[in-house]
């Protein structure tokens, strides 16, 4: 009892080391070259409990749930030795985990009507909701679509950097010929996909698989899952957007 | 004691929105493990904890930021890009603005973008994943001060971009390059860290404050179109700390190439 709570202290501790430079930097802002004071300060201090406590159990609980049962289930997949099964795992991780993110629908919702506005599209509620929808159907067919291509390289033991570079050549070439308006909704959207939920379980799933199959290097060739996610949906949103 | 109540409401919805974002996806991985691969789940009474205190955990987090720290950087972001704090009382000057009369406004976006990264439970994570199977040779707080670097470069690179109106794809495309000329030369083992460092900068603590940044800009200089110049940061923010996290490999595998030739030089001075 009395380590666990040592431990608990420790990383409290080390959450607040994290999140000292974002207080710094608010702090320096505010005070000196806004000059103001900080208003509803009872308000910030509590917020700003409520951070400190949320971080240190995230960890905590990364620890305990999260990174486990990623690579458990990266063990039994392995064992298992069903390579279809492991692809359709991994599609709908990716689909699964990307269609319902909160980031996403806002990026979708802004998108659509940014090309109502453009004249991109009808503009009417049924048509910017279409066009939303469909994007993110998009982006999520996107991740799914990377997950499966990035645990084939895993299998594969292919170099990263020969994808990901092709990929970003591809994304320079569309770049060229896509309608101006979608480009910065497709840069974006890459960003957005991985969540904080997703990334840990992605990461931890990568790692399992490439530590046990023989021959694989956890850190070559278990990292890379992420890269991926966020490539290929520049790709995919700036053919849609091409099509459309 | 009203505003306790409320906040408590406001709480479990923030919990419950949370637990619907979760759930399909602990779903999908449970399912798959127990029914479809037979196997059984290894210390179930911990996994159980552990996902009640990254759900709990995740909620008072994004809670505490809706609380603290969103409001506060908007209002700091939109204050900072207001004509009159940095042109003073005169408002903008009718010869149009200058990219030099936003210094604080670049300093700012790399302030808060090196900030928030060192907060991001995302990279955290990934962190704590590298250190390990690197065996310590890659410790958890150098990477994340690698990659929060490569944050505020590109935000601020990208406040810059905002601010000067230069086409967003020629930014993107130079990093890119660079990128490509990097992998070739960094040590093999960092280059699928530094790709997935890119993707995981963006989440829960970055992505607010920096959007307000770039929306506050497009929306206070004159002729930039919120909708077209407010979007775009982000990738900035995804692209540098690739180029941060290759130097920070290249330059730890420099120093450790230029001590071994100065301890073979060295040897056997009599």
């Amino acid at each position: 009892m009395k380590s666990i709570l040592l431990q608990f202290l420790r990383s409290l501790r080390q959450s607040a080391r994290d999140l000292l430079p974002i207080v710094l930097v608010i702090a320096f802002f505010q005070l000196l070259v806004l000059q103001q004071g900080v208003p509803q300060f009872g308000q910030i201090l509590a917020g700003g409990l409520m951070v400190l406590m949320g971080l240190t159990l995230f960890v905590q609980g990364l620890q305990l749930a999260l990174f486990p049962l990623g690579e458990e289930l990266a063990y039994s997949f392995v064992r298992r030795g069903n390579i279809w099964l492991l692809l359709i795992f991994a599609f709908a991780l990716g689909f699964g985990t990307t269609a319902a993110e909160p980031a996403l629908i806002a990026i979708a919702a802004e998108a659509s009507r940014i090309a109502a506005a453009a004249d991109m599209i009808e503009n009417t509620e049924l048509a910017m909701d279409r066009y939303a929808l469909g994007l993110r159907l998009v982006v999520a067919l996107a991740v799914g679509f990377a997950l499966l291509l990035g645990v084939i390289r895993i299998l594969k033991g292919w170099p990263v950097q020969y994808l990901i570079i092709g990929g970003y050549l591809g994304v320079v070439v569309m770049t060229a010929f896509a309608p101006k308006e979608i480009i910065g909704i497709a840069y974006d959207s890459g960003g957005v996909t991985t969540s904080t939920v997703t990334v840990p379980l992605v990461a931890a799933l990568g790692i399992g698989l490439a530590s046990s199959i023989r021959g694989r290097d956890p850190l070559i060739d278990g990292f890379g899952l992420i890269a991926f996610a966020s490539l290929t949906p520049m790709i995919f949103v700036m053919a849609y957007g091409m099509l459309i | 004691m009203q505003e306790l109540a409320q906040g408590l409401i406001h709480f479990s919805g923030t919990t419950l929105g949370l637990l619907r974002d979760v759930l399909p996806i602990i779903g999908v991985l449970i399912g798959f493990q127990l029914f479809i691969l037979k196997r059984p789940i290894v210390n179930p009474a911990r996994v159980v904890v552990g996902l009640l205190l990254v759900l709990f955990g995740l909620a008072l987090f994004l809670e505490g930021l809706e609380l603290a720290l969103f409001p506060l950087g908007r209002m700091m972001a939109e204050q900072l890009t207001l004509p009159s704090f940095l042109f003073g009382a005169a408002g903008v000057p009718p010869g149009g603005v200058s990219w030099s009369d936003y210094l604080w406004v670049y300093a700012f976006a790399a302030a808060i973008g090196f900030a928030t990264t060192v907060a991001e439970p995302a990279l955290i994570a990934v962190a704590i994943k590298a250190n390990q199977v690197s065996a310590g040779t890659i410790t958890v707080n150098r990477l994340r001060v690698a990659v929060a670097l490569g944050v505020a470069l590109g935000v601020a690179m990208g406040a810059f971009r905002i601010v000067t109106g230069t086409p967003l794809h020629w930014y993107i495309i130079s990093g890119y390059v660079v990128v490509i000329i990097q992998t070739a030369f960094a040590p093999r083992a960092i280059i699928p860290l530094a790709f997935d460092s890119g993707g995981v900068t963006t989440s829960t603590v970055t992505v607010p404050l920096v959007a307000a940044l770039g929306l506050g800009l497009a929306e206070t200089i004159p002729g930039r179109s919120a909708l077209l110049e407010g979007f775009g940061l982000i990738a900035f923010a995804s692209l540098f700390p690739m180029i941060t996290v290759m130097a920070y490999a290249q330059l730890s595998q420099w120093r450790t190439r230029r001590a071994r030739a100065a301890a073979e030089k060295l040897p056997d001075t009599d």
